[in-house]
């Protein structure tokens, strides 16, 4: 079940995980974009982080617009307004409590802001299967791994890393790889187990 | 590198004190934003705002004020802003009447600018937008899908904010601004790649005796490279190509605009103006509206571009021609 403290938690956890590893995503991003997805997101978490440490939640939904406000507006870039509509749109379905209606509203705000499809060689490739496996109720670090490791043979067709073309085919896509810290943060979470 | 500049992370900050100090009868700098706007708020009309990544000097603060931009909001160069930022934007110049987004067509200027409109609507204000594509040269760019957005979103400028000030309605403005996107049409040619503070380094290499057509305001590459050829072969190749896309007929009214990109002196674009004069002439084309200068730029690229208007409605030459109180639209 979804409460403000475990919302804080999960997403702190998501922060940490971006932060920490905030040179592989760069690498990653240096393969097939500019470069800066590492220090885009951990710019943006640590504005999110900041943002936790200096305000009181009533609910669900404060978290996730809060989350909203302070990735959209310190990532930049196509990540920025991606993960923004994301978190915005899980704030408008946080009443439900129910975390695969939430992941699935974040995913339709992915896929409304970038106009992507499963199979681009994006951030969704990763947000599909999660859906789908919690609406199954099995999430696993497997399903997580196999969907990023999923994207490397894909060719890119949207975003930046659509222009270096066959020279994508092979690498993890960044944004996949750090939409599923989001995912193991939430699986390390008790929002699933309670 | 050789550029007049301090830190190159600090020129977004330090050029925009500068612009509004210099033009402070005009504009000033939206607090705590990287936002320029009216400094005179005109109640009762629809707002445009407008932005995009800086580097494109004097777009697009240049063109904030009466008859034109009510906000120009100022990414880093060659950076979208933020979706927080344009929605500052829009709060701040909504004076109930709505709020009309000018956008050029980038992906991350589209996703950050749509992103501030579904802001501003969760917050009840009225907000559409008009997405800028006249860069005829090539479709599916380094960081657009579909056409680029260049110098014939100054023209959008000068025709929705000269409509607003009549009082046209946010609906009226919206379509409108569907409307003569598909009228206005943009190609140009480079002849020396610009140099973004940050990297150092142009953007790309062309030897001294080459030119590139269709090259886009980020460096994108264009169509076909070249060795340099006289003004007048170049007008007659960006004229071929949009005649192609317009498939004009003599008689037809038009409004033309040169533009240069940075670092190519009026001398060598009153040159390029005189050529396009003649072969428009050779086409019959009356030539109704013309403009030029450094309105959409690319930090120092040399080079220019080409903009056609085809005045398919009567009004849009009065909107051309009224009066505006910015700074960078000329007399």
């Amino acid at each position: 079940m979804l409460t403000t403290e475990n919302t804080v938690n999960w997403l702190t956890s998501f922060g940490e995980k971006v932060i920490e590893n905030k040179a592989y995503l760069s690498e990653l991003d240096s393969l097939i974009g500019d470069g800066d997805h590492g220090s885009n997101m951990a710019r943006g978490v640590q504005a999110m982080l900041e943002k936790f440490q200096s305000t009181e939640f009533k609910e669900p939904n404060d978290v996730f617009k809060t989350t909203a406000m302070a990735l959209l507006s310190k990532i930049g870039g196509a990540s920025g307004p991606l993960y923004g509509s994301a978190f915005m749109e899980m704030a408008k379905q946080s009443e439900t409590g129910d975390i695969s209606v939430i992941i699935s509203a974040g995913l339709d705000g992915i896929k409304k802001r970038g106009r992507a499809e499963p199979g681009e060689k994006t951030m969704i490739d990763v947000w599909v299967p999660v859906c789908e496996a919690l609406q199954e109720n099995q999430l696993t670090k497997q399903v997580i791994d196999e969907a990023v490791q999923a994207t490397k043979p894909m060719k890119a067709t949207k975003g930046r890393a659509s222009y270096v073309g066959d020279r994508s085919i092979g690498e993890i896509d960044p944004g996949a790889m750090s939409s599923a810290y989001l995912f193991e943060a939430l699986l390390e979470g008790d929002i699933l187990n309670d | 590198m050789k550029k007049i500049i301090n830190q190159p992370s600090d020129i977004l900050e330090e050029m925009l004190e500068g612009f509004c100090y210099a033009h402070s009868d005009k504009v000033k700098r939206l607090e705590n934003t990287n936002v320029v706007i009216r400094k005179d708020k005109q109640a009762g009309k629809v707002s445009l705002v407008s932005g995009g990544g800086s580097g494109h000097e004097p777009s697009h603060a240049g063109f904030v004020g009466q008859g034109m931009l009510d906000a120009a909001v100022c990414g880093e160069v060659f950076t979208s802003p933020t979706p927080d930022q344009v929605f500052e934007a829009i709060k701040a110049t909504d004076c109930g009447a709505g709020v009309l987004l000018i956008i050029k067509n980038y992906t991350g200027d589209v996703m950050n600018f749509e992103m501030a409109l579904d802001l501003a609507e969760a917050e009840g204000i009225a907000v559409d937008k008009v997405i800028v594509d006249d860069d005829i040269a090539v479709e599916d760019s380094t960081y657009t899908a579909g056409k680029r957005g260049v110098a014939g979103t100054v023209i959008v400028h000068k025709i929705l904010g000269a409509a607003a000030e009549q009082g046209l309605s946010l609906p009226e403005l919206k379509a409108l601004g569907d409307r003569l996107v598909k009228q206005i049409k943009t190609i140009g040619v480079a002849i020396h790649a610009a140099t973004v503070p940050e990297v150092g380094k142009p953007g790309f290499n062309l030897a001294d005796d080459m030119m590139e057509y269709g090259v886009g305001i980020h460096g994108e590459p264009g169509y076909r490279r070249d060795k340099i050829r006289p003004s007048k072969d170049i007008a007659a190749e960006l004229i071929e190509k949009l005649k192609d896309d317009f498939t004009w007929k003599s008689g037809d009214h038009y409004g033309i605009l040169v533009n240069g990109l940075g670092a190519t002196p009026l001398m060598e674009q009153y040159v390029f103006m005189n050529d396009v004069k003649g072969q428009l002439e050779t086409e019959g084309l009356k030539v109704d509206f013309k403009k030029i200068g450094n309105l959409m730029t690319s930090i120092d690229m040399a080079g220019l571009s080409l903009t056609l208007i085809r005045l398919t409605e009567n009004e849009w030459l009065d909107y051309l021609n009224a009066p505006v109180r910015v700074t960078a639209w000329g007399g």
